[in-house]
């Protein structure tokens, strides 16, 4: 199997506080291949945002990598400081933010930020930088796209403007691109557009995909796994398919039961009883405890077995024989 | 555009206007212009004639309206003090006043934003702290305190710069300058401190708060996200967006500065339009007091409409946009 493009190691992120250390992400493991979408879902807090600011290096302190390792391209970058990692920013890793309203230098023509990236990346002439510029734009689907990189980001709809932000993110070729929750703040006429011209984009050029989202239904339009997070932890990764329809842990399938997802036929929604802990709070053994239909003594003393590979962090995962 | 400048200027205008009848009022009704006029030893008919003269016996509407003639064409009357046209006193005091506005208004303006956007990038740093706390006795000192201090030390104990007056000045026709000559350029050194560090503290304080702001913005991240270097973030996409809301105030300070030069004036005698008009004052002499609130406010409107022209330039938001996107 080729090497993933993104390799992620029991990756722990702290944060000290006066109340003692928060760990928002918790032994994570997971990887990426070359052009591969892996969707990571959760509830809000869960740590998603978390782990994409790891790997891409703009924590905030006093959040920090407390453990683990975090591989690019057979690279290890986790432990690279100030330009190193700066340098792998836009050029090797791209993102893409959830709000294109506010992502984007409201001062600057769109040309002006598309041309300063490349410079910043690339070893291009200004004019050549230029010309590119207007090839991204045309890219990703911006009609009159020569006339438009003179354009300001307020000339733009929300839509548009988070295609300029997919062309930014995308302009020096990175091998990966962290899309965090990329449409939620978009009309839902153009979320799918955005996600299939996001996921058309990476095909074609084989990029790896980090997609961020708690919304089941672009996971099952556009990833090809599907990692769920739990209070900072994995709680189950696999193929998208099996994840909603045979889902092994407790937590997937609650949160599958409460999603309205066409494909599934359910027309009553269940919901989880209880709510996600907080980060101070976080129960002894498996996190998901308290809340879990399936609970047992087990649960309650000893951390569940983590995931590496496909499975599900449980001690008593659903068996689906009729599946298989 | 245009539409956008020519509203500016017809605020300008109206502001004009009513700092106008305010002189005015203060020319009909301080004091008797008459009795101002003419000494102790007047018949009735002097006063008559006088009041004549002066069209003072016309409908209050029509004296403003010629006294806004007058203004316009520089014509503010004689100084009751100095029996001069008001306006050659005022063109001989402008010069010195200009001068010393000018280059305290740039020393806050070049040391406020760079000392601003320094303290912000480097908000932990234990120079910015030191910068932070020296700058609170700059805001809370009065300007004539900071003036009698930096008297006392550099001219009084150190004696290496004067402490009052403009120095040595070249006339050249028009105007009079201290920019030419060694002891000129000194004597600015110390009035240009004082007047312009409060303005500078300022100056400071908001660039720092408005660019920590900006430094927190998700297109600051984004930008960061995407591999710019440090320099290119903090001065291309940082900087800029923060002086939009601060050049406003900067425009409003630069004018207090030529307001506040009286008191700057008057701790150095600085022979400006400043020292002008508390001597004016002392002797009622309205017409110079009156003039020199014109002056000001001329000025005031003016820097303003600068700036608001500047904004336009900054901001493409406010241009008129060919509307685009769907
Ligand atoms: N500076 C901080 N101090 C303490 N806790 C923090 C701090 N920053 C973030 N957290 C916590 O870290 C946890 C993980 O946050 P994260 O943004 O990764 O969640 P998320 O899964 O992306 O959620 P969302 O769907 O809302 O974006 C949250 O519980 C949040 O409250
Ligand atoms: S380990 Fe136990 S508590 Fe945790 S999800 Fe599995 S069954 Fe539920
Ligand atoms: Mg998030």
């Amino acid at each position: 199997m080729a090497e993933p493009v993104l390799s992620i190691r029991n990756l722990s992120v702290e944060i000290p506080t006066r109340h003692g250390i928060l760990k928002p992400v918790d032994g994570v493991t997971y990887d990426i291949a070359a052009g591969e979408i892996l969707g990571i879902v959760g509830e809000s807090g869960a740590g998603k945002s978390m782990a994409g600011n790891a790997v891409i290096g703009l924590l905030s302190p006093p959040a920090h990598v407390s453990a683990g390792e975090i591989w690019l391209n057979g690279e290890r970058i986790d432990n690279l400081k100030g330009d190193a990692m700066r340098r792998l920013r836009g050029k090797e890793i791209g993102m893409v933010f959830q709000d294109p309203l506010t992502s984007l230098n409201p001062l600057l023509r769109i040309g002006d930020q598309l041309v300063e990236t490349m410079l910043t990346h690339l070893p291009i002439s200004k004019s050549e930088a230029e010309k590119r510029a207007v090839a991204a734009l045309e890219e990703v689907g911006i009609p009159g796209a020569a006339k438009r990189v003179n354009s300001y980001p307020h000339e733009f709809s929300g839509g548009m403007r988070q295609r300029v932000v997919i062309a930014l993110a995308l302009c020096a070729e990175p091998s990966l691109v962290i899309a965090d929750e990329p449409t939620t703040a978009l009309d839902v006429s153009v979320q799918a557009q955005i996600i299939a011209l996001l996921k058309r984009l990476c095909r074609e050029r084989g990029t790896a995909v980090m997609l961020i989202t708690h919304d089941m239904g672009v996971i099952a339009e556009a990833a090809d796994r599907v990692a769920v997070m739990y209070a900072g932890r994995l709680a189950e990764l696999g193929p998208v398919r099996d994840v909603i329809t045979a889902p092994e842990h407790p937590y997937t399938h609650g949160l599958m039961a409460s999603t309205p997802l066409a494909s599934r036929g359910k027309s009553r929604l269940h919901q989880i009883p209880g709510a996600m802990p907080r980060l101070d709070a976080v129960p002894d053994g498996c996190a998901f405890n308290p809340r879990c239909p399936r609970v047992a003594d087990r649960c309650r003393q000893a951390p569940a077995p983590t995931v590496d590979g496909n499975a599900a962090a449980c001690w008593f995962p659903l068996q689906h024989e009729e599946a298989s | 555009m245009l539409a956008y400048i020519i509203r500016r200027v017809a605020q300008s205008a109206l502001v004009l206007l009513i700092v106008g009848l305010v002189a005015f009022a203060m020319f009909r009704f301080v004091g008797d212009p008459i009795d101002n006029m003419l000494g102790q030893e007047r018949t009735a008919d002097d006063i008559e004639r006088l009041r004549e003269q002066l069209g003072l016996d016309q409908p209050f509407v029509v004296q403003y309206y010629r006294f806004l003639e007058n203004a316009v064409q520089g014509n503010f009357g004689v100084s009751y003090r100095q029996g001069r046209p008001v306006i050659d006193i005022l063109m001989e005091r402008a010069p010195a006043t200009l001068e010393l506005a000018a280059v305290s208004g740039i020393l806050a303006v070049l040391f406020g934003i760079a000392l601003g956007v320094f303290t912000a990038i480097r908000r932990k740093g234990i120079a910015a702290n030191i910068i932070m706390s020296v700058s609170l006795i700059g805001v809370s000192l009065p300007t004539f305190l900071i003036g009698i201090l930096l008297i006392y030390l550099f001219s009084v104990e150190l004696g290496w710069l004067p402490s009052f007056g403009r120095g040595e000045v070249v006339d050249l026709g028009a105007w009079t300058t201290g920019f030419l000559t060694a002891s000129g350029l000194k004597a600015l050194i110390l009035p240009s401190i004082t007047l312009g560090l409060y303005q500078m503290t300022l100056i400071m304080r908001l660039v720092r708060s408005e660019m920590l702001e900006v430094l927190r913005q998700d297109y600051i991240r984004f930008a960061r996200a995407r591999g710019l270097r440090n320099r290119a973030v903090h001065f291309r996409h940082a900087l800029k967006n923060t002086m939009v809301p601060v050049i406003t105030v900067i425009g409003l300070q630069v004018g207090a500065i030529i307001a506040f030069a009286i008191i700057t004036e008057t701790v150095f005698q600085w022979p400006g339009v400043g020292l002008l008009f508390i001597n004016a004052i002392q002797f009622v002499d309205i017409p110079v007091m009156a003039a020199y609130l014109m002056l000001i406010s001329v000025m005031f409107v003016g820097i303003n409409l600068i700036v608001d022209i500047l904004y336009f330039f900054i901001d493409p938001r406010l241009r008129v946009d060919r509307k685009g996107g769907h």
